[in-house]
């Protein structure tokens, strides 16, 4: 039971932690990319779509990442190259991925899905209790863990991470350093999309292995809100993820076993958490400083 | 290392004819400029000269128009920061170019090559650091540090590259002169290797002191190369301007009437996580005096403005007075109906609207304090066009404000003008206080004295006149006594006779002491 539970929480975790990964890579270059919905929503139907059509989930999982990249490169183009307001382009974003998955999945509606079948590591997978919640997974699942040591390496290790951070920084002086502002911080929106496509994908053929419209319902603005909750930083997010996945999966069981808490409370609490650790930041000048994007949002145009 | 050849031999660096458009606007217009090796280069000119212009060019920042620039002889093209860099161009900006997020190594790596290891880094700037005599913790985070430290990584940075020409914009504006004597001692170190420096400023002493050759720029054009150490400030002044600039007078000052500004112990908690804290402020201003406060940029002053004027009224309404009044939790506008002025420090913004006229923006700031003569019909608020019009244009008329059109945006005027105009439209309701941020700040030097002439002539009509001041040239030139404020806290007020630049710079930097280490030499 607990452990059936567990593997729920898992599978609800996963499409969070990614999205919201790829939109930390992103806003700690300097961009907010509200769209995260729209990609997500873009990302599954892909997936859905090619796993159909080729028979191989594995090509859907590839699918959806090309879609959520694709899509994110039209954020990128207004945004970055056509300096369009941030917030308005990523909430245009989203509510064209949504109309335009559902105008692009009408076909395959009803259809019964294919399910990306676990892998079991041998041995791993043997180990009582974890075992088989943490070692009989499917990829989406492994990637996440690996996205997260590699972000977090990325990111604090790697000289192109302490880039992409300068720029998220202070762009004016990024620039004046030598720094291709504007290609990094393309590179970490397709990045974000990518993240966003693949969440979509464990959406399609994870989750739910069907196509419905709307099937995003909302993770694309937790992901959003997990970026903040983890004050932009991986590991953080790891755990703020699984956090609000079991807040979800919790939401269900305590509606099934009749629980007289509202669940409308319940899905709203993602969101309560997150402005509670925003207050926290703001109230401390150093964590400000040290854990904000200073540049988030900020348009960059280089005077030259 | 390699003895100084002196400006006769080849030179290092060789401009000719460089010119920046910016649209039509000629920001830089032919300029020649030649630098030696071992040569420590003046560049000097007001705010809008073109200085920043010209050495963003240098630097690789911005693209000339027209021109050429030869390097050891050489023509050359400097397409980047990094190819600067990598032909031994160094650069310490004047609004530092650092990332308050990451540590003094990150910050440094940043421009270095970036197949050098972290750790290798931080050895290095902790070693080159010393050697210069600018110490630094390579692991501290840049958000922690003092504006003189941010400083020392900027030009440790620098070093770090083994430049053969380093550029420093405006390096002691935002120093303590005890701080600025120990950059001093670094150039000429520098200078003694072989090492060429550009040194732009505005401050005519110290470019007379360390300099060995000047070259002047105005409205974008060299006016004049000289031997600083030749020229008198005032000749080096009037290539600067062009035009002699007006001395400011200061006799019949008497500041002896009563008391009609007084604060006793006023603590305010940060209001943001980037405000000071101010810490028991008290003073007191009588009639006819001048308080200016000096101290470095962020220590308090925007805080201190904010409290006096109301913008952010605190709770204990005893513990600010004016004219004897009890006005603690009294907003702006009920600080102004008793008798004050106030000229808060940013004129785009702050003081004024940009995007709207002048006389509006004069509305907005009297709107009810004079309310009698540009307001009618009484609940219903009707605008006096005219009256705050002729209001407008008496104003422009006194402190001499140069403008295009009738009424045009503030945004389109000279800072200098708007800044004027800002301080007229207070002057012109002969407050009996006057509160004044950074009154001349980014100011071209005849507004500048103009602006000051008028602030001591208000104090010689009876008024009280708090001046809250970075430019110590400027402290000296207007106030009857003189404060320090530092992390917050305000020193005793001294009469301004009394008080020698190296005592200012002691109380300006008395807090940061802790950062000098064991190098409070500078006491003795």
């Amino acid at each position: 039971m607990f452990e059936a539970i567990l593997l729920t929480v898992i599978t609800a975790s996963t499409p969070l932690v990614i999205a919201a990964l790829g939109e930390l890579v992103a806003e700690r270059s300097g961009v907010l990319n509200l769209g995260v919905e729209g990609m997500m929503i873009m990302g599954a139907v892909s997936a859905f779509a090619a796993a159909q059509l080729t028979g191989s989930p594995y090509l859907g999982i590839l699918a959806g990442i090309a879609g959520g990249a694709l899509f994110s490169l039209l954020f990128g183009f207004l945004t970055l190259t056509l300096v369009a307001n941030q917030v308005a382009t990523g909430l245009a974003l989203t509510i064209l991925g949504l109309g335009l998955s559902g105008q692009l999945g009408e076909s395959f509606v009803g259809m019964p899905g294919i399910k990306l079948q676990p892998i079991v590591i041998p041995l791993l997978s043997d180990i009582p209790f974890f075992g088989l919640v943490l070692f009989a997974q499917d990829l989406i699942f492994y990637l996440s863990v690996a996205l997260v040591i590699g972000i977090s390496w990325f990111l604090f290790k790697s000289r192109a991470g302490l880039k992409l951070r300068a720029i998220g920084d202070n762009h004016g002086s990024a620039h004046a350093l030598g720094i291709n502002v504007v290609r990094v911080r393309y590179l970490a929106v397709l990045f974000g999309g990518a993240c966003a496509g693949l969440a979509g994908a464990q959406l399609s053929l994870v989750y739910t292995p069907q196509w419905v419209e709307n099937m995003s319902a909302g993770r694309g603005w937790i992901a959003l809100a997990l970026v903040v909750f983890a004050s932009w930083r991986p590991w953080r997010l790891l755990a703020g993820g699984y956090l609000f996945g079991a807040v979800t999966i919790g939401q269900l069981h305590a509606q099934a076993f009749g629980i007289g808490v509202p669940s409308q409370l319940l899905s709203a609490l993602p969101y309560a958490a997150t402005i509670v650790v925003l207050i926290i930041i703001s109230h401390n000048r150093r964590m400000t400083l040290i854990n904000t994007p200073a540049s988030l949002g900020k348009p960059f145009v280089p005077d030259r | 290392m390699t003895v100084s050849e002196g400006p006769e031999a080849k030179p290092l660096l060789s401009i000719r004819g460089l010119t920046k458009f910016f649209g039509s606007f000629a920001a830089c217009d032919s300029i020649d400029l030649d630098i030696g090796h071992g040569e420590i280069h003046a560049l000097l000119g007001e705010n809008g000269a073109g200085k920043s212009t010209l050495v963003k060019m240098l630097f690789g920042v911005l693209e000339p128009s027209a021109g050429s620039i030869s390097w050891d002889g050489a023509p050359v093209t400097i397409a980047s920061p990094g190819e600067a860099r990598q032909r031994g161009i160094g650069m310490v900006f004047q609004h530092f170019s650092l990332f308050e997020a990451l540590t003094v190594a990150e910050n440094i790596a940043l421009s270095l090559d970036a197949r050098i290891p972290l750790a290798k880094i931080a050895e290095e700037t902790a070693t080159v650091s010393k050697a210069y005599g600018l110490p630094l913790d390579p692991s501290a985070h840049v958000a922690d540090l003092s504006v003189g430290e941010r400083q020392r990584i900027e030009i440790v940075r620098a070093l770090l590259q083994n430049p053969k020409l380093i550029i420093l914009d405006e390096p002691t504006s935002v120093l303590t002169p005890q701080e600025a004597e120990r950059l001093f001692e670094t150039l000429m170190r520098l200078k003694a290797e072989g090492r060429s420096v550009l040194y732009i400023s505005h401050r005519l002493e110290e470019v007379r002191r360390i300099c060995d050759r000047a070259t002047v720029l105005r409205h974008g054009k060299v006016t004049g190369a000289c031997d600083p150490k030749r020229e008198t400030p005032a000749s080096l002044a009037r290539m600067m301007v062009g035009t002699e600039v007006a001395e400011v007078k200061r006799e019949g000052l008497a500041d002896t009437g009563e008391v009609l500004v007084e604060m006793k112990d006023v603590s305010v908690a940060p209001r943001t996580p980037f405000s000071v804290s101010l810490k028991d402020v008290s003073l007191k201003v009588r009639a006819g005096e001048v308080l200016a406060i000096a101290g470095v940029a962020g220590n308090g002053q925007s805080e201190l403005f904010d409290a006096l004027s109301g913008e952010y009224p605190i709770a204990d309404e005893g513990r600010i007075r004016l004219r004897g009044r009890a006005v603690g939790r009294l907003g702006i506008n009920g600080r102004r109906l008793v008798g004050a002025g106030f000229v808060p420090e940013e004129r785009h913004g702050h003081a004024a609207v940009p995007g709207l006229p002048l006389s509006d923006n004069l509305l907005l700031a009297r709107s009810r304090s004079d309310k009698k003569a540009f307001l009618s019909g009484g609940f219903l608020s009707v605008l006096r066009r005219d009256a705050i019009q002729s209001a407008a244009r008496r104003i422009c008329s006194v402190m001499d404000v140069r403008k295009s059109g009738e009424d045009p945006a503030a945004g389109s005027l000279s800072g200098g003008n708007l800044q004027k105009f800002i301080v007229g439209r207070e002057l012109d309701r002969q407050p009996s206080v006057l509160v004044i941020n950074q009154p001349t700040w980014g100011v071209d030097a005849g507004a500048a004295s103009r602006i000051r002439q008028a602030l001591i002539d208000l104090a010689k009509a009876g008024s009280a006149v708090i001046v809250i001041s970075q430019d110590l040239d400027e402290i000296f030139e207007i106030a009857t006594t003189i404060a320090v404020i530092s992390d917050g806290k305000l020193s005793a007020p001294y009469p301004a006779g009394d008080l020698s630049m190296e005592q200012i710079g002691l109380l300006m930097g008395g807090i940061h002491e802790s950062h000098f280490g064991g190098e409070a030499r500078y006491a003795s």
